[in-house]
């Protein structure tokens, strides 16, 4: 029921007929056809409505570059994909197809009402509507933008397909398979190079596969392409077709998507979707050819309106005449071949309507032969037609005067403005480029990269000029690469050359102002809008762009960048190259977020980084968060327990009892060399010098800035070896950071710094009874309080493992921290827990250890300080060394900022009621009864209710706080204001004596 | 993507495996005798920020460990030349005679 087929033409096969729907009715066509094509074999041009004005739009062109026939495709539960260019999407029996931007229909649609309302929405409406009243911005104009926002709708469910990602190094890699990369890949790889071909059609041939009765070397265009083909994979060329080039980055690497199962109807399952190659290239030829400019006259994008090179494709590829009836409009000699082609096949042309007051004499004859009225020197200016063109208005322009119209009537509507060389990825690269003013068009210039471009891509025209090229450099490169090549010439016959002329809105003898003529079909630009943009001032392309929106769409402007310049050039009275180009960006076409992804989903997102114990937390209930790249277990529930219940045993077990803690995510890092203890006099604030050895200190860490980069426990084992600890988080900047000073200051110092955090296994244990449960694993430590005081570090043997054991407390408990290697981690840690268990242990997470820590005053690196914190906001300066020479930050302490008053400096809080649970981030204020916006002194760094004091205790970072002890500040918060006490910052035991049992 | 050679392992290899340190041939003053305020001040924060060839700090992070030096253009992100920490700055006009 292929009303417009051809029998026997074209390459879709016909004994594999393929029926799909669209809005739910059921399309046949044939394998090999895409979306397009199967519904231009069918007669139907109406596939969607435009973006803001909701106007009635069918394909305008036949590859990626399509603005218009944009499509929902559904493969599957869950493959549902907005936005597909039906013009590139292959059928299979099966697929789902909805039109977009249109409600309740496709024919008809309420949000057309915007085009009648066409006036309003002009260039930079939506700067100049939505600014006033101020009380309309919630109620009206963000929920009209809101609902008018995007194009198509956004797929609801997680997609199931897998995507896939791989390198590949080759010699040569040729970016678009028609005749120059075709030709380019032969050079190449007879040269003995190793050549990549890529394409992101579905076969390889470009535009010879619409040009099917070229000869070359006396071989029939399409059996040449066989051959041609047949020839590269024997020679060992990768040739990848479906595989779009969307990126060209430094130094020849070039991103490649191929999409492996979407033209498939029923792909194995574990078949990628999309594969991305990052691909690095010794040499790269670009050779993707060159795109049809519409012409810019009212009603220029009705359905059923085309570029007449699409119309030759779809003829020639698919078998598929647009329509019975047609009239070309054109300013190039190309779309006079389009005509002849459909006439050929049996479609009326009525008429070809030429800008150019004398078209060449071959066209001429060409068309009479044919019995096609010539229309030279003609404006066409307007079209009617509600859901399909059904006429087309013209007039004669005789010296600039545009004459009485005539009425032609017609299905389709074939239109060429001539062709744009695609430079998209080449300007990736930066590459400058030339304009040339015969040929009214940017072509490439200035290299950045090692690349070729052959070609209509550097504005060759016709077969053998593309064949000749490319041959030509395919062997540039492969002399580049040392290889010897030669440049083949081809004899090539029924070559259908041409020129033309390039221009802006065509003539009209109608007001210009009403006239919807579209640049940018895609946002619904017109030439108005571009010509009020100049007037409003935008006197750059980047501003007009912007401005307008042309070329902003997800065609990137392919079609509308050269009209829109031309235009603009046109009002501003400049030409073109003083205009200038926009910019071109990655990706060369809309590519898939999946393809981007690759497997870094899901459990792959990121590294999770996991503990030897962290089997035995998981085995137990625990709760994990991530904290920087560990998951660490936050808490241990027990019986239903919620996290505050669970967190309030915890915390009174560990301190009337034992707890125990895996702290192996702590960094470490091993300081060693005759000049360690030099080292850490200069890295640390705290004098090392007198540490020693078998001793432990608290270690503080500045930028040369004066601020707290990161803390920990520093036990020296002997004269020349220190064990570093580091916050979980801050282990690779600190030991980055040590490595610089060492490396590029100190180069003086012999000292090797190396990462040992994942070597160990950090078991705490803390409470009254951690020594009764430590001491009769230990072998070669008294670990008595007189043997060994708090804050000692000694090498020893525990439950039979080598271990590293600190008598250190991050609690305010007797505690202990036992290092055995990370493959005995949880052994000791089952040895212990099992033996905990008449002491009445408990295990716990972080959210404990945050507690038990603030009850003592301890800070938190990063959560109590932001990187703008000296020790003297913190109340640490006692761990300064005043008397060494210098340490990294001494004299960034002494920087007139941070001697200053009014400095915030971290305190504790108490809520006044004694209840109140204070918000972490939560701002301070001294009067909670001044105007909005209040002054803000300060805000909450940490807050936990505790047991052990039995209210929630806080910290803050306050202006001046050190001296508003015993002032009251308050915490206005959206159900009302909190009044807190201003305190010091320990809680509990300020004494120390739990320390020292 | 780009490509970078570190002088330390002789190696050209891609920029995952690199980090970027900040501007090149900055000296930490001495502290340990007075240092000005300006002084100070300069050392921390005041950088060249130029348009064009920038003498540049790198490590090779996962690779050898090494800070390394070398001159990158800012337009271009193209390397002039990369050189060992504590090596002499080059020549600007010696990178560019070269690049041609
Ligand atoms: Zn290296």
């Amino acid at each position: 029921m292929n009303l417009f087929r051809i029998p026997g033409q074209g390459r879709v096969d016909p004994t594999t007929p393929v029926e799909f729907t669209f809005d739910g009715k059921t399309v046949s066509g044939y394998k090999g056809d895409t979306i397009t094509s199967a519904l231009l074999a069918n007669g139907i041009h109406l596939m969607g409505r435009s973006f803001k004005y909701h106007r009635p739009r069918g394909a305008v062109c036949a590859g990626s570059e399509e603005p218009n026939a944009l499509v929902g495709t559904r493969r599957g539960a869950g493959q549902f994909e907005p936005n597909t260019r039906a013009t590139v999407q292959e059928i299979w029996s099966g697929l789902e197809v909805t039109s977009q931007n249109r409600y309740p229909s496709l024919s008809f649609d309420i949000g057309a009402v915007n085009d009648r309302a066409y006036m309003l929405f002009s260039a930079g409406f939506y700067y100049k509507t939505f600014m006033w009243p101020k009380s309309f911005w919630d109620k009206v104009y963000e929920p009209f933008i809101r609902s008018a926002a995007g194009l198509g709708v956004s797929p609801s469910e997680n997609d199931p397909d897998k995507y896939a990602s791989r390198y590949l190094h080759t010699d040569v890699l040729v970016i678009g398979a028609g005749p120059a990369g075709l030709a380019a890949a032969l050079s190449a790889s007879r040269a003995g190079l190793r050549v990549t071909l890529v394409d992101e059609n579905p076969e390889a041939g470009g535009t010879l596969i619409s040009e099917p009765q070229t000869i070359i070397d006396g071989v029939p265009a399409w059996q040449w392409i066989d051959q041609t083909v047949a020839e590269l994979i024997s020679l060992g060329v990768r040739v990848m077709t479906r595989t779009t080039a969307i990126g060209y980055y430094h130094q020849n690497m070039v991103g490649l998507c191929e999409k492996l199962t979407d033209h498939l109807s029923s792909p194995n399952a574990n078949m990628p979707r999309e594969r991305l190659w990052r691909v690095r290239a010794r040499q790269v030829i670009l050779a993707q050819g060159a795109l049809e400019k519409p012409l810019v006259f009212d009603g220029n994008d009705r359905p059923g309106v085309m570029l007449a090179g699409s119309a030759q494709t779809y003829l020639n590829k698919y078998g598929v005449r647009v329509g019975n009836n047609a009239v070309v409009v054109t300013s190039h000699d190309s779309a006079w071949y389009a005509a002849f082609d459909l006439a050929d096949a049996g479609t009326k042309i009525q008429a070809i309507v030429d800008t150019r007051a004398e078209p060449a004499v071959e066209l001429v004859a060409g068309a009479k032969s044919r019995s096609i009225r010539i229309l030279s020197g003609y404006s066409a200016t307007g079209t009617q037609g509600r859901l399909r063109i059904k006429s087309v208005r013209i007039n004669p322009v005789i010296n600039g005067k545009v004459g009485a119209p005539e009425t032609l009537e017609c299905d389709c509507l074939l239109m060429s403005g001539g062709w744009t060389p695609s430079l998209h990825l080449f300007s990736h690269t930066k590459g400058a480029l030339t304009w040339d003013a015969d040929m009214q068009t940017f072509l490439p210039d200035r290299k950045t990269e090692d690349c070729e471009i052959a070609g209509a891509g550097r504005g060759l025209w016709g077969i053998a000029a593309a064949l000749n090229d490319g041959a030509a450099m395919g062997a540039v490169a492969a002399r580049t690469l040392d290889k010897v090549a030669t440049n083949t010439v081809y004899d090539v016959t029924n070559d259908r050359v041409g020129t033309g002329v390039s221009h802006t809105e065509l003539p009209t003898d109608l007001d210009p102002g009403k006239a919807r003529a579209f640049v940018d079909f895609q946002n619904d630009v017109t030439a108005k809008d571009l010509r009020l943009a100049v007037r409003e001032g935008m006197h750059s392309i980047e501003h007009v762009k912007r401005y307008t929106t042309n070329g902003m769409a997800t065609d990137q402007g392919k079609m509308s960048n050269m009209n829109g310049l031309n235009i603009a050039a046109d009002a501003l009275g400049k030409p073109q190259p003083k205009v200038g180009l926009t910019t071109f960006r990655p990706p060369y076409t809309p590519t898939s977020f999946g393809a981007f992804v690759g497997y870094h989903r899901g459990d792959h997102f990121d590294v999770t980084r996991k503990t030897p114990i962290d089997s035995w937390a998981e085995e137990n209930g625990a709760v994990f968060e991530p904290v920087s790249m560990w998951r660490r277990a936050r808490y241990f529930p027990q019986n239903g327990e919620d996290m505050d219940g669970a967190v309030s045993r915890e915390c009174k077990t560990t301190r009337s009892a034992v707890g125990m803690f895996d702290a192996s995510t702590l960094g470490k890092i091993e300081i060693v060399g005759p000049d360690a203890v030099e080292f850490m006099n200069r890295m640390y604030t705290n004098p090392w010098t007198k540490l020693a050895p078998g001793r432990t200190r608290y270690g503080l860490l500045l930028g040369d800035d004066g601020f707290i980069r990161d803390d920990g426990v520093i036990g020296r084992l002997s004269t020349d070896r220190f064990h570093i600890t580091t916050t979980t988080g801050r282990a690779a900047r600190v030991l980055n950071m040590m490595e610089d000073y060492l490396q590029t200051e100190w180069t003086d110092l012999k000292v090797w710094l190396t990462s040992t955090t994942e070597h160990w296994a950090t078991i705490a244990l803390n409470g009254p009874n951690a020594r009764k449960l430590l001491e009769p694993f230990v072998e070669g430590q008294d670990i008595s309080d007189q043997a060994f005081p708090h804050m000692s570090i000694v090498e020893c043997t525990v439950a039979g493992f080598p271990a590293r054991l600190f008598r250190v407390s991050f609690t305010g408990e007797l505690g202990f921290e036992v290092n055995v290697p990370a493959c005995h981690g949880r052994a000791l840690w089952q040895t212990l827990w099992d033996a905990g268990q008449q002491y009445g242990i408990c295990a716990y997470g972080t959210e404990t250890m945050h507690v038990l820590r603030a009850e003592k005053g301890y800070i938190i690196v990063g959560q109590d300080t932001d990187g703008t914190v000296t020790p003297y906001d913190a109340g640490i300066s006692w761990a300064i060394g005043k008397t060494k020479p210098d340490f990294v930050g001494k004299r960034g302490l002494e920087r007139p900022d941070l001697v200053a008053d009014g400095r915030k400096q971290l305190v504790g809080l108490l809520t006044q009621d004694g209840k109140t649970l204070l918000e972490e981030g939560a701002q301070l204020v001294l009067d909670a009864n001044q105007p909005i916006p209040m002054k803000m002194v300060g805000h909450v760094t940490s807050s936990y209710h505790s047991d052990a004091v039995g209210r929630p205790i806080a910290f803050a970072l306050l202006e001046n706080g050190h001296n508003r002890v015993g002032e009251t500040v308050y915490i206005p918060m959206p159900e009302g204001v909190i009044s807190a006490d201003v305190t010091g910052t320990v809680f509990y035991d300020p004494d120390g004596a739990r320390l020292k049992l | 993507m780009l490509l970078i050679h570190c002088p330390y392992c002789a190696q050209t290899l891609p920029e995952l495996e690199f980090t970027y340190a900040g501007e090149a041939h900055i000296a930490r003053p001495d502290a340990s005798s007075p240092v000005s305020d300006e002084e100070w001040r300069n050392f921390l924060f005041i950088r060249t920020n130029v348009k064009g060839p920038h003498y540049e700090r790198w490590r090779h992070s996962h690779g050898c460990g090494r800070f390394f030096n070398a001159v990158r253009d800012t337009v271009s992100d193209r390397f002039l030349i990369t050189y060992k920490a504590g090596e002499k700055r080059p020549e600007l006009s010696d990178l560019l005679e070269k690049s041609k």
